[in-house]
């Protein structure tokens, strides 16, 4: 994992943080519907607060396949190095 | 494993509210008596969520038009738009609503829900970007998956947000479309359409309105929230439904744009299903025609939306943030609302209950719809039956010198199923 692609992930994890205001373990293996139990909405809503975050546009297909933070912080990287 | 196994979440929830007393997913009225009273398990019930804003069902001219075409042309067409399934009727309706909008041109598709499924499906295609409020409706959502634009979400109602994510878009060459609601059909509020349009021009975005709620509602003429606000000139295509205000069933498109009428062989929405029954196209093209004759439907509207909307917000619950048809009490907790429900409807009032998730703001709403039609006294008994129940269920105080009796709700409903659970029409997502 590179550094930039290590940064992002540890962001979305602290974002996370925030939203889910529990204490969790978070790390890269994390399964965001299952480990997380977020509904469809939490995870649409989390997304927007990371297009934020970030200042990217993260299209909502980029995320359908999506399931561990690992992928997440993949597809943003990629959309970070776009702009 | 049954291939029906990933709904046991689901099937819980179901039960869970069958066990509360009537479920609020599983009403059978056994019978219509007015656009304002039906009939429930022989019970004379006060209907306060059914859309039907302008009370146009039970028409004299409308039934009768709809009964004529009934004999003259049959009970269905048996087929598409662009195969034998456009009569006269569907043509007379397009034309009909395309000059009451001001518009050149005009679809009639056979749901609202199909208007918007093809109209986003087909108007943003692969490179191109929808901008959809964060709220839109579960129809919006679903044109949007169908398509093959990128799908970006802005923040409910909120220009600058948008503007923010479309500034992020500037350098990429497909083209925007923004859509948003006149009407939104959980709370009532209404979208800030001069803020909205005047970021369009900015970016140079295209703007989409949903029309469901706000036709025949809203505006000097009843053209909507873009008349209401002044913006018929930034909104490039409007989507609107024949099931709130016109008391039928269907759904349309218009616009300006030049070839739009190319859409007819593109949108597969449109192509691939029956077209309306011509009954269906004369009442509605009645109703349109009262909509238009009778301005004074929608002063009584706004008058009987005002008594139940600040009725209730003076009594002491959560209402939505504007006066508008659409008026919705924010309750705590599902079970809790579950109750008050059923407690309503023992009580002869019916109106929707939507539950989280389907709803913004994650709280469960008791949701009416006001028609222009209720009389002052039903309203005042809704009212009646609101503080009741709410100071049975300590929503509301007692009152002094009243016993407090909080009653335990019936069952707890989990809320966790990731699914719209919305009675009746009008749910998001
Ligand atoms: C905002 C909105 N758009 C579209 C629709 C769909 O309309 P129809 O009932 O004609 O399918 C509805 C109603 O359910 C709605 O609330």
């Amino acid at each position: 994992m590179n550094e930039t692609l290590q940064n992002t992930q540890a962001e979305i994890i602290e974002g996370l943080r925030e939203t889910l205001r529990k204490p969790v373990t978070l790390d890269g293996s994390t399964h965001i519907v299952r480990d997380l139990q977020l509904d469809s909405l939490a995870v649409m809503d989390f997304i927007m607060s990371l297009e934020d975050r970030f200042d990217v546009v993260i299209p909502l297909d980029r995320v359908a396949e999506v399931e561990t933070l690992a992928d997440l912080a993949r597809v943003v990287d990629q959309l970070r190095g776009r702009t | 494993m049954s291939i029906l196994s990933k709904f046991a979440p689901l099937r819980q929830t179901y039960e869970q509210l069958r066990a509360a007393g009537q479920n609020p997913f599983e009403m059978v009225f056994d019978g219509m008596l007015s656009p304002t009273e039906g009939l429930y398990r022989g019970r004379r019930t006060i209907l306060l969520g059914t859309n039907n804003y302008l009370g146009l069902t039970f028409d004299a001219d409308c039934i009768q038009e709809s009964v004529e075409a009934l004999h003259l042309q049959g009970t269905g067409t048996t087929g598409s738009r662009i195969a034998n399934g456009s009569y006269d009727g569907h043509r007379k309706l397009e034309h009909a609503l395309a000059e009451f909008l001001g518009r050149r041109h005009c679809m009639v598709f056979s749901t609202g829900y199909q208007a918007n499924l093809g109209m986003l499906s087909t108007l943003a295609g692969k490179g191109d970007y929808l901008l959809l409020d964060a709220d839109s409706h579960a129809s919006i959502y679903d044109g949007a998956r169908l398509g093959h634009a990128e799908v970006v979400r802005f923040r409910h109602n909120d220009p600058d947000d948008l503007h923010k994510r479309l500034r992020r878009l500037a350098n990429e060459p497909g083209s925007k479309l923004v859509v948003v609601e006149g009407i939104y059909s959980m709370l009532g509020d209404a979208a800030p359409l001069r803020e909205i349009a005047q970021v369009k021009r900015e970016m140079g975005a295209w703007l989409m309105v949903d029309e469901a709620h706000s036709l025949g509602v809203l505006g000097d003429h009843g053209r909507g929230l873009a008349e209401h606000t002044g913006t018929e000139a930034d909104v490039d295509f409007v989507v609107g439904t024949f099931s709130k205000s016109l008391g039928s069933v269907g759904g349309f498109c218009v616009s300006d744009l030049e070839d739009f009428d190319v859409l007819r062989v593109a949108c597969r929405p449109y192509m691939f299903t029956a077209s309306l029954p011509p009954a269906v196209m004369a009442s509605t093209l009645a109703a349109l025609r009262r909509l238009q004759e009778s301005p004074e439907l929608r002063t009584r509207l706004a008058d009987n939306a005002g008594r139940l909307y600040y009725g209730l917000r003076d009594l002491g619950f959560a209402v939505g943030p504007q006066a508008s048809p659409i008026v919705s009490v924010a309750l705590p907790e599902a079970p809790l609302a579950v109750e008050f429900w059923n407690r309503l409807l023992e009580g002869g009032l019916y109106l929707n209950l939507a539950l989280p998730p389907a709803t913004p703001t994650q709280q469960p709403l008791l949701r009416s719809s006001v028609s222009a039609v209720h009389t002052t006294q039903q309203i005042d008994r809704a009212l009646q039956l609101f503080e009741l129940v709410g100071r049975q269920l300590g929503v509301l105080p007692a009152l002094a010198g009243a016993r407090r009796q909080r009653v335990a709700p019936k069952a707890a409903a989990p809320v966790h199923a990731d699914v719209a659970l919305i009675a009746s029409a009008g749910g998001t997502r």
